[in-house]
């Protein structure tokens, strides 16, 4: 659905997107990640085609963001940064204004409006002045602009800022749903987002892509994913270690707690075994010298642990 | 009394009927309707702020007040406003024309709807179009609501009324000419103030490189090349504006009006694209 091909854009010397290449398909929510200053509202406004790019393209559904503008343009909803709107206008009069711009047919518009009221929990401010509403229900205003017109593809940056907790989990809720038959890109800075509901994410950093994948496939690049955590009681914590580094699937450990009859270590996996196979070879071991198991469980490895590795140079650099 | 009412609206009112319906069936069949969306909003949001009604009342009472008080149309005991009236009149539009248009794109920019209307499914001429029409609506009534002058005059003597609706038409092209600098300068600035000032002194510069005094330096500046002098008076604003007030409907002159509008409009496109690069 959404085509990204070697897209570059360079303002004067400065290189804020950096041959950005990637895919999304129908029915799938891509989490756009990185640190403030990335080229993430870049990217998303060159695939808008609201900025023009130095490089590269975008095709959306086919339809080119140069070439065929108003095609593709008519295909999305966006919602930009910080949910900018008339002021001047109601909610009911902004949205009726917004379907007629997104090509929604006469007949059609109080239905959309109505639908997009309901979606985004506007109807107790529908006719207010858009200058009087809080900075929950500006921001929903916006969002519920961009599905106005039911489009194929959403474009969200940053959709949850300003929400408050519920509404940042209706809204998770909402992108999820919407993300079953739509191609969705949002950029967000919180990371329990994109576990709650993308399908695949995208970290860049200095205008490049620093890492590509699902939310799990992410997670196990951290440093410390599938590593098992035990914590064994029975024998002095020294001769728990002795065993523990005698079983083939360890690589080596790192010991967090020992005493007396204890020990708490992480246990690192040896090269070609799994997680799982690790912590059965330590429950069986633990079984056969008659030890408790306190403690046994596989480090899932941390979204943010992924997060900070990748965008290191930034702030190493500084 | 009766008479001058009757012959005020067949002059007057029933061309501006002409004019206002032609407008409204050329927004309503001719026009992509993404422009008259666009339209729809601007007028409304126009009407629903303070700027439309303070510019309006502002400039029907300097405007009408000055021609009775200082142009003296009651004592010249002529029954026509050209000397009185249409000599000032493009004056005001140097100030009210920027006034009404400083919002046109600087407070687009400076909100950020500019962003959320140019990813819609509408090219870039077409709102740049839209929210022009609106303004010059807003200039327009500001024309028609100048009425109680000519039902005046009309009432004290027997005018020539067609001169007199040159005039009007004179005026309404200054006015809409002074209104696309406005909207050229606006796509340049985040700012409704900076926006006005530059606009008022770019008005103002169109305005005064057609005077008299401008075209005779040049000549001494220049006496081997008359056409210089010649070039620079037929930019101007002034120049056109003078031979249509006398009433000599000439295509030369509607075609500068046209194609100077075009050109600025043409120029905020730019301007708006180059804001965004």
């Amino acid at each position: 659905m959404i085509e990204v091909r070697n897209l570059s854009k360079h303002f004067g010397d400065k290189v804020a997107v950096d041959n950005l290449s990637f895919t999304v398909k129908k029915g799938e929510v891509l989490g756009f990640l990185g640190p403030n200053g990335a080229g993430k509202s870049t990217t998303m406004r060159m695939i808008t085609g609201y900025l023009p790019m130095t490089e590269g393209s975008v095709s959306i559904g086919g339809a080119d963001v140069v070439e065929d503008e108003l095609t593709a343009k008519s295909r999305i909803g966006y919602l930009p940064e910080n949910a900018p709107l008339y002021n001047d206008m109601s909610v009911d009069g902004f949205l009726r204004f917004a379907a007629e711009l997104r090509r929604v047919p006469a007949g059609q518009i109080t239905d959309a409006v109505d639908k997009a009221i309901a979606t985004c929990f506007l109807e107790s401010v529908r006719h207010q002045s858009i200058d009087t509403l809080s900075k929950g229900y500006r921001h929903r205003t916006c969002l519920a602009q961009s599905i106005i017109h039911d489009p194929d593809v959403l474009i969200l940056d940053e959709p949850t800022d300003g929400l408050d907790p519920n509404q940042k989990h209706e809204a998770r809720e909402l992108i999820k749903r919407m993300g079953e038959d739509k191609a969705i890109i949002f950029s967000t800075h919180i990371l329990e987002e994109v576990e709650a509901a993308c399908t695949r994410a995208i970290i860049i950093d200095e205008g490049r892509i620093v890492a590509d994948g699902t939310p799990d496939e992410l997670k196990s690049q951290a440093e410390h994913a599938g590593v098992v955590v035990a914590r064994l009681r029975g024998l002095a914590g020294t001769g728990i270690k002795q065993e523990l580094e005698k079983l083939s699937e360890a690589r080596g450990l790192e010991v967090s707690e020992s005493g007396e009859d204890y020990i708490c270590a992480r246990v690192d996996l040896a090269k070609g075994k799994t997680s799982e196979e690790l912590s059965s070879a330590i429950f069986k071991m633990a079984v056969d010298k008659n030890l408790t198991v306190e403690e046994l469980r596989i480090e899932q490895g941390r979204l943010d642990d992924v997060f900070r590795q990748v965008t290191q140079s930034d702030t190493a650099k500084g | 009394m009766g008479n001058a009412i009757t012959n005020v609206l067949l002059d007057f009112a029933l061309p501006t009927l002409v004019v206002a319906l032609i407008f409204l069936a050329v927004l309503k069949f001719v026009v992509p309707p993404a422009v008259r969306t666009v339209f729809k909003r601007e007028v409304r949001s126009y009407f629903m702020s303070p700027i439309a009604y303070v510019c309006v009342v502002t400039f029907l009472l300097v405007s009408n007040g000055i021609s009775f008080w200082f142009g003296g149309v009651l004592e010249r005991g002529e029954a026509d406003l050209y000397m009185s009236y249409f000599q000032y009149l493009p004056w005001f539009f140097i100030v009210v024309a920027p006034a009404v248009g400083m919002r046109l794109w600087s407070e687009e920019q400076r909100l950020g709807t500019m962003e959320l209307m140019l990813t819609m499914p509408i090219a870039p001429w077409q709102a740049i179009v839209g929210k022009y029409l609106a303004a010059s609506v807003v200039l327009f009534s500001m024309l028609v609501l100048s009425f109680p002058i000519v039902l005046t005059v009309n009432y004290l003597g027997d005018p020539d009324n067609g001169v007199m609706l040159a005039g009007f038409v004179a005026s309404l092209l200054v006015a809409l000419s002074f209104l696309s600098i406005t909207s050229l300068v606006s796509a340049f600035t985040r700012s409704q103030i900076v926006a006005l000032l530059i606009s008022i002194g770019l008005c103002l510069f169109v305005w005064l490189v057609g005077l008299q005094p401008v075209s005779d330096s040049l000549l001494k500046l220049f006496p081997s090349m008359p056409w210089i002098a010649s070039f620079v008076s037929g930019l101007s604003v002034l120049t056109h504006f003078n031979e249509l007030s006398k009433g000599i409907l000439v295509s030369r002159d509607l075609i500068f009006f046209l194609s100077f509008i075009s050109f600025c409009l043409f120029g905020t496109a730019v301007g708006l694209r180059l804001n965004r690069s």
